[in-house]
């Protein structure tokens, strides 16, 4: 079920609550997690937070009640830009930033993913680069002396297929199949 | 002199080759000595591909440390993301044993290994640490009458366990880099503040990417400077390029020239903007050109 709009007002019922998702998340090396005393250094540290209703604190407190979907479903989970302000000033040595990969890592799993992304995440698994070159930069590289292809995945094929393999048995490119959330 | 494998990562080579050709130009009289680390791909970058899947983060970063294992050399990066993805995952790799046999059983289907004998820095690392600030001083052929503000970029800093630096939230060494060049290099506020690109927010969020990137823009042009000066592409990228997408989204004019810390020291040292390939460049040097 969906229990977006729970905190607008709403009661939470325990029913709503999915305590495993904690488990979930100490399982995949969150563990210190439970350490939170809800102090607010993190949300107060974030750059993010400042301009989004991203709010690390309350992002923590949902996953400690196991507000499972409400947490994944929120896009504002993308918006941390992983500046480790939270993270060195956690007063109770929590790697904030990590937790955060490792709910990113959640709900991408639960096919949870920006269109956006899997369009650079396309990039990544055809050319080896999240970023690959163009005709007119391969242009600008020869007039500044540099190799026009760059020696990297670019240049070596076999590279790339060694690179792409890897991909294919760890299941990477699953993650790019199928419609996102984005219409 | 110092061997260093040379990681270039994706922007640099791919949309601003100028940081690279100074890297290489400057190299010799660094006392550095490159070499090509041949079939590398992405770090993989520490945002967007360690927020999917951390497992294949973590493999496919194993997998560039083992071409610069194989050449038996430290890997040198010019970018706060691959210093960021590479270092973590060797340091990740070389203490925790369960993690390095999971990506060691992936890596052995294509014939590699991680062994855990080489280091990853970072070159403004290496240009503090170890090449040091008199050198650079007499590298500075040119007088450059230029105000800078300083961008460190997260990274390069944090999370500051795997990092040696004095301080995270006040560091000093990039300003000490810049006035080494006989340059000023301004204070001014929230100096330590994201550029807004990291953590997939520039792929994925661009809008909220450039709201940061608007607030420190605006900190920066009150002090008056000539030069934002970075170590990171994926900054310099997103203060370079995101000037002109604020203004055409948002309608916000700044056109403050960027410069990756090495693109300066060419310059200072004797080469030509174009050398240091401002034809990359979305915000023109040409204001530049009459102050050196």
């Amino acid at each position: 079920m969906s229990n977006s709009n729970l905190l607008r007002g709403g009661v939470i019922k325990s029913e709503d609550l999915q305590a495993e998702f904690v488990e979930e998340i100490v399982k995949a090396g969150g563990e210190k997690i439970r350490l939170c005393f809800q102090c607010g250094t993190c949300t107060g540290s974030c750059p993010s937070g400042r301009r989004t209703a991203f709010k690390t604190r309350q992002l923590i407190a949902k996953s400690l009640l196991g507000l499972r979907d409400e947490v994944l479903n929120d896009k504002n989970l993308w918006t941390c830009t992983s500046c480790y302000t939270c993270t060195e000033r956690c007063p109770r040595g929590i790697d904030v930033t990590n937790l955060i990969f490792i709910i990113r890592n959640i709900a991408v799993r639960s096919g949870l993913i920006l269109d956006r992304h899997k369009v650079a995440l396309g990039y990544l698994i055809k050319t080896g680069h999240l970023v690959p070159i163009t005709e007119n930069y391969m242009k600008l590289r020869g007039e500044l002396g540099l190799e026009e292809v760059p020696p990297t995945t670019h240049k070596h094929s076999e590279a790339l297929h060694e690179f792409q393999e890897l991909i294919s048995k760890l299941q990477f490119d699953r993650l790019t199949a199928g419609q996102g959330d984005e219409k | 002199m110092s061997d260093y494998a040379l990681f270039l990562g994706c922007v640099i080579p791919n949309r601003y080759p100028g940081i690279e050709a100074a890297m290489r130009k400057m190299a010799p009289s660094l006392g550095i000595t490159l070499y090509e680390m041949d079939g590398a791909s992405c770090c993989p970058a520490p945002g967007v591909t360690r927020s999917f899947d951390s497992q294949t983060w973590l493999t496919l970063a194993a997998r560039n440390i083992c071409i610069a294992e194989a050449l038996g050399k430290n890997v040198l990066t010019m970018c706060n993301g691959c210093y960021a993805s590479l270092k973590e995952a060797n340091a990740i790799l070389k203490n925790d044993s369960a993690k390095r046999e999971a990506v060691n059983k992936v890596l052995s289907e294509v014939g590699k290994r991680f062994r855990g004998d080489i280091e990853v820095k970072h070159i403004v690392e290496v240009l503090y640490n170890e090449v040091g600030l008199e050198k650079i001083k007499s590298l500075a052929k040119r007088r450059l009458n230029l105000k800078a503000a300083v961008h460190y970029g997260c990274h390069i800093l944090k999370p500051s366990e795997l990092r040696e630096w004095k301080s995270h939230e006040r560091p000093t060494f990039l300003d000490e880099l810049i006035t080494a060049l006989g340059m000023e290099s301004v204070s001014y506020q929230d100096k330590m503040m994201c550029c807004g690109a990291g953590g997939g927010v520039r792929s994925g969020v661009p809008e909220v990417g450039l709201d940061m990137t608007r607030e420190k823009l605006r900190n920066i042009i009150r002090t008056g400077v000539d030069v934002i000066v970075n170590c990171c592409p994926l900054c310099h990228l997103q203060f370079d390029r995101g000037q002109v997408e604020i203004e055409q989204n948002m309608g916000e004019k700044f056109r403050v020239p960027i410069l990756h810390y090495i693109q300066l020291l060419g310059i200072s040292a004797g080469l030509t903007l174009d050398e240091v390939g401002a034809k990359a460049h979305n915000i023109s040097l040409e204001t530049l050109a009459s102050r050196i």
